[in-house]
């Protein structure tokens, strides 16, 4: 039943003053085993495990910092976003306009089929930038030791 | 009725015979008890009050002169304005490191002194901030650092650093200030109910927000405080990172190096615990708070000094290391022409001096137990963060890729006057702090009590000393 605050007499509540934590904690325990659940305790610092004596449970604070931890995280990335994508595209640097944080980059990873390298294939890349590279001759000795396939892989 | 006396507290992190009373009254009278404050308070705020003055009136010439009355010249377009901004917010990443990572760490010692650091965080980065404001030259106009739509239809630019410098301070500034405030609340309430003064009473009232010690309010409170914590943690690291970044992410000789986010954070912890030292140790004297501030506080953060400073000092090590192993012939010339033996080179051996050499005393026990021994040692170690900023900044732009960047800087007496009208600034709010707002964090310390204490015993509460 709620309390008529235009009301000033009235009962609020009995109130019992302990000295210690632990006994504190001992009689809300009991309090609720004998059915109480309208209960608050106070104390001048936290006591761990009191909440659970109570019988309170709460995840208001967690969720309220977490949405709004998501709100914050959403509007800075879609104002940087739209600010340097759509409004105002600046050539900084040669960077993406939309540059999403890098990732572990490697040009071999372009090669055709490179993912079977971790898994049941075998690669040999000759690079570009050895001094007798040449496309044909290499495709040949790859070729008659039994190349699957030969294929460009570029940057 | 057993006393605490009795019992054998662990690690001496709060000695004597205490209660819950006696710690609220040796905390909580500095703020209730107007009188126990000397003519010495009133000398120092007076010291403060002067440096205020020499703050405004440089700031005063600065706006009606322009940055002109600065040492600041092509090619040192930096130079007193960025070092002691990053001096000053250096000095703030103790407070956070103290109440955020000490917390996730479950570090119990944090208790009694991160009330004191965070404050000084709050004023620090206040004194850091006036910095970069001042140094756009028209700080009228500093709104124009923010993103908001305008009628030259442009943005910032969130590729530089100097940007993320901006979103970096005013976040580390707004989330250091609500932890600061959300952990008074408790204390406020305290003072709420021990105040015998009508006006105390009805401020305190106000600014505890009806704070009744309820458990849901602990509850919810120690939910945010961990989750503060939680947010607060990335944030020093990032932030200094982020102001390395501003020399890091350029191509200047000695500045354009990787080690630098560490090297900072490091340095910005040693800065800050040299200062939280240098004010820690006359305060508890004067207020006769050694019993919750103990040597054993003062000996953990004499370590962390030698740890953070074993960083820093690696860091130069390093800098003299890639200057030769990176082949790069402008890093060499600035570490031979410039740091070893330029016009500059006694502010580099100062350094050394400050930064690598003294804090190794903190190697003998003796010296971190010795109150004297800390306070110099920790006005060194501020002197010698101060000159690795200048070694950082001058040096490098009075010697570099070109024959027209060998000028020299010289500050100007304005730099000098706002450097000290900064410091005087900070002295003047942390005398207002230490009188008007409980110094050490009285409920934590009360948890750690109970906790030593030992949970079966007996710690009563009646004994409440009243406040005279």
């Amino acid at each position: 039943m709620a309390h008529d605050w235009s009301d000033p007499s009235g009962l609020y509540a009995l109130v019992g003053e302990f000295n210690t934590p632990e006994e504190l904690m001992h009689a809300a325990e009991a309090a609720r085993h004998a059915g109480y659940r309208k209960m608050d305790a106070y104390s001048p610092f936290p006591i761990h495990g009191l909440s659970e004596a109570i019988g309170f449970r709460d995840t208001k604070v967690p969720w309220t910092v977490f949405m709004f931890g998501l709100l914050g995280v959403t509007t800075g990335y879609t104002l940087q976003w739209w600010t340097s994508v759509i409004d105002y595209p600046l050539n900084v640097g040669g960077k993406p306009l939309n540059s999403i944080p890098p990732q572990p980059y490697h040009p071999i990873f372009n090669a055709k089929n490179f993912e079977r390298a971790s898994q049941d294939k075998f690669f040999l890349a000759v690079e570009a930038v050895d001094p007798h590279y040449d496309a044909k001759k290499i495709e040949k000795v790859m070729k008659e030791h039994g190349a699957v396939e030969v294929s460009e892989c570029e940057y | 009725m057993a006393k605490v006396k009795d019992r054998k507290l662990n690690d001496l992190l709060i000695t004597g015979d205490q209660s819950y009373g006696s710690i609220d009254h040796s905390v909580g009278r500095m703020v209730l008890d107007q009188k126990i404050h000397t003519t010495a308070w009133f000398k120092w705020l007076t010291v403060g009050v002067m440096g205020t003055g020499l703050l405004g009136l440089s700031i005063a010439w600065l706006l009606w002169q322009g940055i002109g009355i600065w040492g600041n010249n092509v090619p040192s377009a930096w130079g007193f304005d960025i070092i002691n901004f990053v001096w000053w917010i250096g000095i703030g990443h103790a407070g956070t490191l103290i109440s955020a990572i000490l917390l996730l760490l479950r570090q119990q010692w944090r208790n009694s002194i991160n009330r004191f650091a965070e404050a000084m965080t709050i004023f620090a980065v206040m004194c850091a901030g006036l910095y970069p404001l001042l140094h756009t030259g028209r700080p009228w106009n500093a709104y124009w650092l923010f993103p908001y739509p305008n009628i030259l239809g442009m943005w910032p630019q969130w590729r530089s650093p100097l940007m993320w410098d901006v979103f970096a301070v005013s976040t580390y500034f707004s989330v250091s200030a609500v932890f600061w405030f959300v952990g008074l609340i408790p204390d406020f309430a305290t003072l709420r109910d021990k105040s015998t003064n009508k006006h105390a009473k009805l401020i305190f009232a106000i600014l505890s927000m009806g704070w009744r010690g309820s458990n849901q309010h602990w509850h919810r409170y120690e939910q945010m405080y961990l989750l503060l914590a939680g947010l607060s943690t990335p944030l020093v690291l990032s932030v200094h990172s982020i102001v390395s970044f501003d020399f890091a992410i350029s191509i200047v000789p000695g500045w354009n190096v990787t080690v630098f986010p560490p090297y900072f954070v490091a340095g910005a912890v040693f800065a800050g615990f040299a200062m939280v030292l240098t004010w820690l140790i006359p305060v508890r004297k004067a207020y006769k708070l050694d019993h919750l501030v103990t040597d054993r506080h003062l000996d953990w953060m004499a370590k962390i000094l030698l740890a953070t400073g074993l960083i820093v000092f690696y860091g130069y090590i390093l800098e003299v290391f890639y200057s030769w192993y990176s082949g790069n012939f402008y890093e060499y010339k600035l570490l031979i022409d410039t740091r070893f033996k330029g016009m500059y080179s006694w502010a580099y051996w100062a350094l050394i001096f400050c930064n690598g050499v003294v804090p190794q005393l903190f190697w003998i026990p003796k010296m971190r137990k010795n109150i004297w021994a800390l306070m110099i040692i920790s006005q060194v170690v501020s002197v010698g963060m101060w000159l690795e900023r200048f070694v950082i900044i001058p040096m490098s732009l009075t010697n570099n890729y070109l024959p027209s960047s060998d000028k020299p800087y010289y500050p100007s007496t304005w730099d000098f006057a706002m450097f000290l009208g900064t410091i005087g600034f900070f002295i003047f709010l942390m005398f207002l702090f230490i009188r008007f707002l409980p110094v050490i964090n009285m409920f934590e310390v009360k948890d750690l009590l109970y906790k030593l204490g030992g949970k079966k015993e007996y710690v009563n509460q009646d004994e409440t000393v009243e406040v005279k």
